[in-house]
């Protein structure tokens, strides 16, 4: 009566890695440069240049904990 | 269950989360940063008047803002904040879902659901308290114009490290549960990933450049800045958790009506 450990196996499915590879990989791109653009962008670096972007998020960059200025 | 369930729930949690955090972000953390600017603008009009326009006076000094854009305060505490607050918010979402996709299945019988919100809880940990726990949100006026570049990389290293050190901590739990069993193995993880995170933290510059900003009001804005982002996660993890949970719900119910059938 070693309890033995067969458990029932409800198999969890899981999601075949080469079937997510290129979903992670295009929005995980697609997300670095939207989260680059709202958190660091003219601020260290400038892509465009001047200010714009920086000011229109300038409040959610301070309240969302990036370094602002 | 695919790669696009995932993201389109993750895609939608994470719209949803951005717009509530916003209401949260708006009511609890502007107050705060109208103050700091109030200061910000009485500390440059008494220095120098440089013409930065209204509301958005000299952030932190001279080499701020030449290009002379200005973005009213009223458009930056409402549209700018919402902008800022829904993308991240819809980024992280799909973030989130997608290695929450990749992790179904794979940690142990813990079911989609489950896995899912532990994703989004150490997401959470890694992703913005430590980080914010190393370098803490500053407001307006905290912060020399002249060092954003080394702080915005320490703060994106930092947060690097412990992203990187919650995934390796995830696999070394996963790969000692069978010798160590569960709650050891997760044990293990957790002391790794502190090990690792601390141990930076102590070697990693200190950031302080409070001057003499009232320390009330900092922490008024820090508390204010570590809610919105408790609240952007905290949402975005209840409600992808949600959407998991009535996805394997369902793809379960059809499983077993397939296999019923198949058994006829």
């Amino acid at each position: 009566m070693s309890q033995a450990v067969v458990t029932p196996e409800v198999q969890v499915p899981t999601i075949p890695l080469n079937e997510l590879a290129p979903w992670a990989l295009f929005f995980g791109l697609l997300a670095v440069i939207a989260l680059f653009f709202i958190s660091a962008d003219q601020g260290a670096v400038s892509i465009p240049s001047g200010n714009a972007i920086h000011e229109w998020v300038h409040d959610g960059r301070h309240l969302l904990g990036f370094p602002c200025h | 269950m695919t790669a696009r369930s995932f993201l389109v729930r993750g895609l939608l949690a994470g719209l949803l989360a951005g717009l509530f955090t916003f209401v949260v972000a708006h009511q609890v953390g502007e107050p705060h940063v109208e103050a700091a600017i109030g200061l910000e603008a009485a500390g440059a009009a008494a220095s120098e008047a440089d013409g930065h326009g209204e509301g958005v006076a000299a952030h932190g000094g001279e080499d701020h803002g030449d290009e002379g854009t200005t973005v009213s305060r009223g458009d930056q505490r409402t549209w700018g904040l919402l902008t800022g607050t829904v993308v991240v918010g819809t980024a992280l979402g799909g973030l989130v879902a997608l290695v929450a996709a990749g992790v179904v299945g794979r940690l142990g019988r813990i079911r989609p659901a489950q896995s899912t919100l532990l994703v989004a809880l150490l997401g959470f940990v890694s992703v913005a308290l430590v980080p914010f726990l190393k370098y803490p949100a500053t407001p307006p006026a905290v912060g020399n114009a002249e060092t954003i570049g080394e702080r915005t990389n320490e703060y994106f290293g930092y947060l690097a490290i412990s992203l990187l050190a919650a995934v390796v901590a995830v696999a070394v739990a996963r790969a000692l549960v069978p010798r160590l069993g569960g709650f050891e193995a997760v044990v293990a993880g957790v002391a790794l990933y502190l090990v690792v995170v601390v141990g930076f933290g102590q070697l990693m510059p200190t950031v302080n450049e409070v001057g003499d900003f009232p320390a009330d009001l900092l922490w008024y804005f820090r508390r204010a800045s570590l809610i919105t982002l408790a609240t952007l996660w905290g949402s975005l993890a209840v409600i992808l958790t949600f959407l998991v949970k009535r996805l394997d719900t369902s793809t379960s119910a059809v499983q077993a009506r397939r296999d019923l059938a198949a058994s006829l």
